[in-house]
């Protein structure tokens, strides 16, 4: 018989793997937004998280041993995630991902090509080159894309190590507006499924893990709350019931009426 | 050339003035309800009747400027390359017929003053400079890109207005973003202020946006004089522009300034006269109307007005600034384009922001990732 309470015998959470990497966090984080970087620090470290993503554009990669945000990174158990936010195509993309392999000797790269500076859409098409080129390369590539089905599977044969499709539009918090997209994607995906993008409070993350994505990434909604640090702790543990309801196979819900007179009960007579 | 100019023709100034000023508590509390606002609302909340609702602005105006950019605040430097200047501008220190001392740094001058800047803590520098086609062009802005380019992670400029083919030989050596205010967009008004030299052609100014976005800059900053004209229409204008070029150069992004009249030696008064609570509004009215844009302000404004606006919209935020050529050390004491409000350290400035809950970023951008 089980003691109450005790969560461990049941949640047998296998381990997410990424191009060669083992994750016990499923919840992936980011570094923006934050009104301190001490908070930040505070926050990722509370959040569990094993893969936190920084953008270039923010750290001083040439003199990387003396920027105060990478420095606070420094865990044992915290694997950087340079971004490429601010290119606008392959070319700067494949570039910049040089320079962050070179500086932060990782050849992990959050591939982010967005030509337009207000809504930050990713480009599918300079996406897709770029990530053709980089595995080439021999990087590990996560390219933040639209919930596009068919994207998705182009960049796997292009050798993508995971898909990252937005939940709805970054920075958002709006949640899974793009959910039918996503259940297809993750239906048919040969790659970890992240969602990166809108996840506004931690029930939409709670959600993204119940309906199959194997992590999520999360920025904006951890460091603009109140509370970052409590805040991280909440999707820490939402992260953690999604799956495990993932796991424990969720009830279907019901969407039809039983009907008074059944059309079939003839069949019967 | 399809431009701007073919839709500013389509507004007349006194009916878009009548309009704003026409504008009910009503419209301002549709705009302040509306989930997407139009050009409509945002003359609602630009209007005096949105000045009961500047409470109520201050608080979407925070919480939609923390959605999008976080708790952070970016720093900016100018450096002053010239104060050289062919126009006749009536509000400015550097004005032709302004009898004072002429300068452009040489590349020794600017590396003493950039050292200084470095010193500060600076990584994004605004260059700034009159108008001396003859002396301070392309030629020379390409020298001083070159030599700055592998000390700073984001290079600005505010200089005369330039030919498409200039920006697109200027982008190369690092240029990241140009700004250029209209200054107005009254037109006969514009005429009264800039009666001689190159700045008096009002089309050419109000299409140099338009070739910013052409080129491909990454970033453009718009603005007009505040003081010059009823700020209000002139600020319609502003957002009218901005909506403009955010659908058609849509790789650019945009930021938005509201420098007030400031005095300078032998300068103007100003004509309209813009108070703090309106200032506000209109910061407030500009996040309400566009989530995406930066804002910025100066050191034109005072620190007590400074320290509380961190916090209600604004994305960016100038400290320590010197609007004279060699300001920083080569020759402190020379004439200055206007005087500072500020005289804060950028540390000081970044303690500051750090009191209110935000962290004061010194570097956004690195040269490198644009190709």
């Amino acid at each position: 018989m089980l003691e109450p309470g005790n969560i461990k015998a049941v949640n047998k959470n296998p381990m997410l793997k990424i191009a060669d990497k083992i994750f016990t966090s499923r919840l992936f984080t980011g570094t923006g937004k934050f009104s301190s970087s001490t908070l930040m620090e505070d926050a990722l470290l509370v959040s569990g998280s094993e893969l936190v993503t920084v953008a270039l554009k923010r750290v001083d990669v040439k003199n990387n041993e003396h920027d105060d945000l990478l420095i606070r990174l420094k865990y044992p158990h915290i694997n950087l995630l340079p971004n490429t936010s601010g290119v606008r195509n392959a070319k700067e993309a494949i570039f910049a991902a040089q320079l962050a392999r070179e500086a932060l000797e990782t050849n992990w790269i959050k591939l982010e090509i967005h030509p337009d500076p207000k809504y930050l859409m990713p480009d599918p098409i300079e996406t897709l080159k770029a990530t053709e080129e980089l595995a080439k390369m021999g990087f590990i590539v996560l390219p933040y894309i639209h919930a596009d089905p068919v994207l998705c599977k182009r960049l796997e044969d292009a050798g993508t190590a995971a898909v990252m499709p937005l939940g709805s539009p970054i920075g958002s918090n709006k949640g899974l507006r793009t959910i039918d997209f996503l259940e297809i994607i993750i239906s048919q995906s040969n790659v970890p499924v992240i969602v990166d993008a809108g996840i506004g409070s931690p029930s939409d993350a709670a959600k993204a893990l119940e309906i199959g994505a194997d992590a999520v990434l999360v920025n904006t909604a951890i460091a603009v709350s109140a509370n970052p640090v409590q805040m991280a702790i909440a999707f820490k543990l939402a992260v953690e019931a999604g799956r495990m309801a993932f796991e424990a196979k969720l009830a279907l819900p019901v969407t039809h009426a039983v009907a008074s007179s059944p059309l079939t009960s003839f069949l019967d007579e | 050339m399809n431009s701007f100019a073919d839709i500013f023709e389509l507004h007349n100034w006194d009916e878009t003035k009548a309009s704003i000023y026409a504008k009910t508590s009503y419209d301002v509390e549709r705009a302040l309800s509306a989930d997407k606002r139009t050009s409509e609302d945002f003359k609602a909340l630009i209007s005096p009747a949105a000045a009961p609702y500047l409470e109520q602005m201050a608080q979407i105006s925070q919480q939609l400027t923390l959605k999008r950019f976080g708790k952070i605040i970016q720093m900016y430097v100018p450096l002053y390359l010239s104060n050289e200047c062919n126009n006749i501008c009536t509000y400015c220190g550097f004005s032709y017929d302004n009898k004072v001392k002429r300068k452009t740094l040489t590349p020794m001058e600017i590396m003493q003053e950039v050292a200084v800047i470095k010193d500060m803590g600076y990584d994004h520098v605004l260059l700034v400079t009159g108008e001396a086609n003859q002396t301070v062009h392309v030629d020379y802005f390409k020298k001083v890109l070159d030599l700055i380019r592998p000390h700073f992670a984001q290079i600005s400029m505010e200089v005369q207005p330039l030919d498409l083919e200039d920006y697109q030989q200027l982008t190369p050596y690092g240029l990241n973003t140009v700004l250029v205010y209209q200054e107005t967009y009254h037109q006969e008004d514009y005429k009264k202020h800039h009666p001689k030299g190159k700045k008096s052609n009002f089309q050419y100014r109000l299409e140099t946006p338009d070739r910013l976005g052409q080129a491909g800059i990454h970033k453009m900053g718009l603005g007009v004089l505040i003081g010059l004209e009823d700020w209000r229409t002139d600020s319609f204008f502003t957002a009218l522009h901005l909506n403009y070029l955010e659908k058609k150069y849509w790789q650019s992004k945009y930021s938005l300034s509201f420098p007030r009249l400031r005095p300078f030696s032998g300068g103007l008064e100003p004509k309209v006269e813009m108070n703090d609570r309106e200032l506000v509004q209109l910061i407030c009215a500009y996040r309400l109307f566009n989530q995406e844009v930066e804002l910025s302000i100066s050191t034109r404004e005072s620190p007590n007005f400074r320290n509380n606006i961190i916090k209600l919209g604004i994305t960016a935020i100038s400290a320590g600034s010197k609007t004279n050529p060699g300001g920083y050390s080569v020759e402190p004491e020379s004439l200055e384009q206007f005087e500072i409000s500020d005289e804060r350290s950028p540390q000081q400035i970044a303690r500051v922001i750090a009191a209110q809950g935000y962290e004061a970023v010194w570097k956004d951008w690195d040269n490198s990732l644009a190709m």
